[in-house]
């Protein structure tokens, strides 16, 4: 094969996505209606072919396109959990969507622009391709943040996400200027050589802006700001696709760039990690136990879930990286669940969102509340659910790695948020019952079921999935 | 006076943090934080333009272009962003946008 349809065979799964969203425009804009139709079935073709050909395609390793991206394990095991949070998503939402009237051809579209641009930034390898990347991703997202344009509180949720994600871009982009300059290249290889041994002020100060910009995107506290209030704001499906493929893609990058471009600044990134871990931890779980809505609470939630995650980062071995691997896939398929029985929420057909409104679920919806409970224990790891084993492996990684301050605290924390998970539990169990939700939809159903049954059973056969981690976790060393 | 690399840094340091104060100390309106999100995007493409120079190096200049383009980009999805709060909320005064907290 020559080197173009050699590159252009890796990157099938890109150039399906692409391929389709510009033919689902010109479909979108002749068709010219108000409801989206197709379009949504079509996307969410587009998405599982691509999974499908990830799952089926090449096995190895390639650095494609004059090393602007790789095509390897870790990469192709993050773009399948970004593009399975992206088709659920998508599933889940439509009846959301065509209820509050927002059905628009757009929507679907700019979830698989978004999705575009996590793939080739989970697989960037040098500066230009993150940074093309990062913004295809990101201003797709300030849309659809702000996609119910006649809501307030949606708009004042993509006017906020636009102007922090803006600054974070900003940031990121000076921090990728500095490196350049001191390393001489945008190349991740390049910068790795141009620090190994001595590491010069001006590339760590490049570093510093870089991680801001990435924690913003990953929502990891001091840079947090922005999430409570557009999760809160935005379209619950919109949500819940910031809550799960955003946040795999953000920590793939992240890892990426801290293992790939700067393993010999480990001592100086550490720190780093270190420090927005634990804080992230703490806010995540303390801030989140006054909130009423339930929304809000998952934002504070997804806060803490990226602090325990980095915490496998901050170890910076195989096994850490291992760790995050396992975290996030498992934080996705908590997530789902989670904003499925979110989505169901729905009294006479009006979406409600305070917790108090799950007063009672148990007496009415008995099967509901005992999967949405599963979930709820799992997020606050406990034995033998699935979150237990995510926390578990990170928490190992960094004891080895001889962080035991972080680990510790870490326990702690996760101790502390136990605390709210278990109140929406004790609210859905105990507490005087509230008006009958609706039926929910099919898809919901589906989704809700399928993600409790993996939290609850995947002690019981893990090694399938623990084994395509880490061969996954290996190509990145 | 020969200007050297760092006199070309140090300009865009400056308009960095004009930027970043722009944005963190501005109380009055959102269109200023746009203008100061263009000033941090334009710094760092003299940051990445005089380093390109400098090494004689194309690669900077290049990333440079792509930064304008995505600039402009977002500069039209924010004004539309903008339009629609405006719409919804009758203000764009930054203090305005306080629905949601805590």
């Amino acid at each position: 094969m020559t080197p173009l349809s050699l590159a252009l065979a890796h990157s099938l799964p890109e150039v399906i996505l692409a391929v389709g969203v510009l033919g689902l425009v010109l479909y979108g804009a002749l068709r010219g209606k108000a409801s989206d139709g197709p379009v949504t079935e079509i996307a969410v073709g587009l998405l599982g072919a691509a999974i499908l050909v990830i799952l089926l395609g090449f096995k190895e390793q390639a650095i494609l396109f004059d090393g602007a991206v790789i095509d390897d394990g870790f990469g192709r095991f993050m773009k399948v959990l970004a593009l399975i949070g992206s088709l659920t998503a998508l599933v889940m939402g439509q009846d959301f969507l065509a209820r509050e009237r927002i059905d628009k051809f757009e929507f679907p579209i700019l979830v698989l622009l978004a999705t575009l641009g996590m793939m080739v930034l989970i697989s960037a390898q040098n500066l230009i391709s993150m940074y093309l990347g990062l913004e295809l991703m990101s201003l797709a997202l300030y849309v659809v943040a702000a996609f119910n344009r006649d809501d307030l509180r949606a708009s004042e949720a993509g006017l906020k996400y636009f102007v922090l994600g803006a600054l974070s871009s900003g940031m990121l982009l000076y921090g990728a200027s500095l490196i350049y300059g001191f390393a001489g290249t945008v190349d991740f290889a390049g910068i790795a050589a141009a620090t190994q041994g001595h590491v010069s002020i001006g590339i760590i100060f490049g570093l510093v802006f870089l991680m801001t910009g990435l924690a913003f995107k990953m929502s990891a506290v001091p840079f947090h700001m922005w999430t409570p209030d557009v999760y809160e704001g935005a379209p619950t499906p919109v949500t819940a696709f910031f809550g799960s493929a955003v946040k795999m893609a953000a920590v793939a990058i992240t890892v990426r760039v801290l293992m790939t471009a700067f393993p010999g600044a480990e001592a100086q990134w550490r720190q780093i990690i270190v420090f927005i871990s634990i804080l992230s931890m703490a806010l995540g779980a303390f801030a989140a136990i006054g909130q009423t809505n339930i929304k809000r609470l998952m934002a504070y939630s997804a806060i803490g879930h990226v602090g325990f995650a980095l915490v496998g980062l901050a170890a910076g071995t195989q096994e850490g990286v291992f760790g995050v691997m396992v975290y996030m896939a498992i934080y996705l398929v908590m997530t789902l669940g989670s904003f499925a029985a979110i989505l169901s929420m729905r009294v006479a057909g009006h979406a409600v969102e305070q917790i108090s409104d799950l007063s009672g679920l148990a007496k009415n919806n008995p099967l509901m509340a005992f999967f949405f409970a599963m979930l709820m224990f799992s997020l606050a790891g406990i034995p033998p659910l699935a979150g237990f084993f995510a926390k578990w492996y990170v928490f190992n990684a960094a004891i080895q790695a001889h962080l035991y301050p972080l680990a510790v605290i870490g326990v702690l924390s996760s101790a502390v948020a136990a605390y709210y998970y278990l109140r929406v539990v004790k609210i859905m169990y105990f507490d005087e019952a509230a008006p009958a939700f609706d039926p929910p939809t099919p898809a919901l159903r589906v989704v809700l079921a399928i993600t409790s049954l993996f939290v609850l059973f995947l002690f019981a056969y893990p090694a399938l999935f623990i084994d395509a981690t880490a061969t996954a976790a290996k190509s990145l060393f | 006076m020969i200007l050297s690399l760092s006199h070309f840094l140090i300009v865009a340091a400056m308009l960095f943090t004009i930027g970043v104060a722009g944005i963190i100390l501005n109380r009055k309106n959102i269109i200023v934080v746009l203008m100061s999100v263009e000033l941090i995007l334009l710094s760092v493409n003299i940051n990445l333009v005089s380093f390109s120079s400098f090494f004689g190096d194309l690669t900077g200049q290049v990333f440079s272009l792509f930064i304008l383009t995505v600039a402009a980009a977002e500069a039209a999805i924010g004004l539309a962003i903008l339009v629609a709060y405006y719409r919804n909320r009758g203000s764009i005064a930054v203090e305005d946008i306080n629905l949601m907290k805590g």
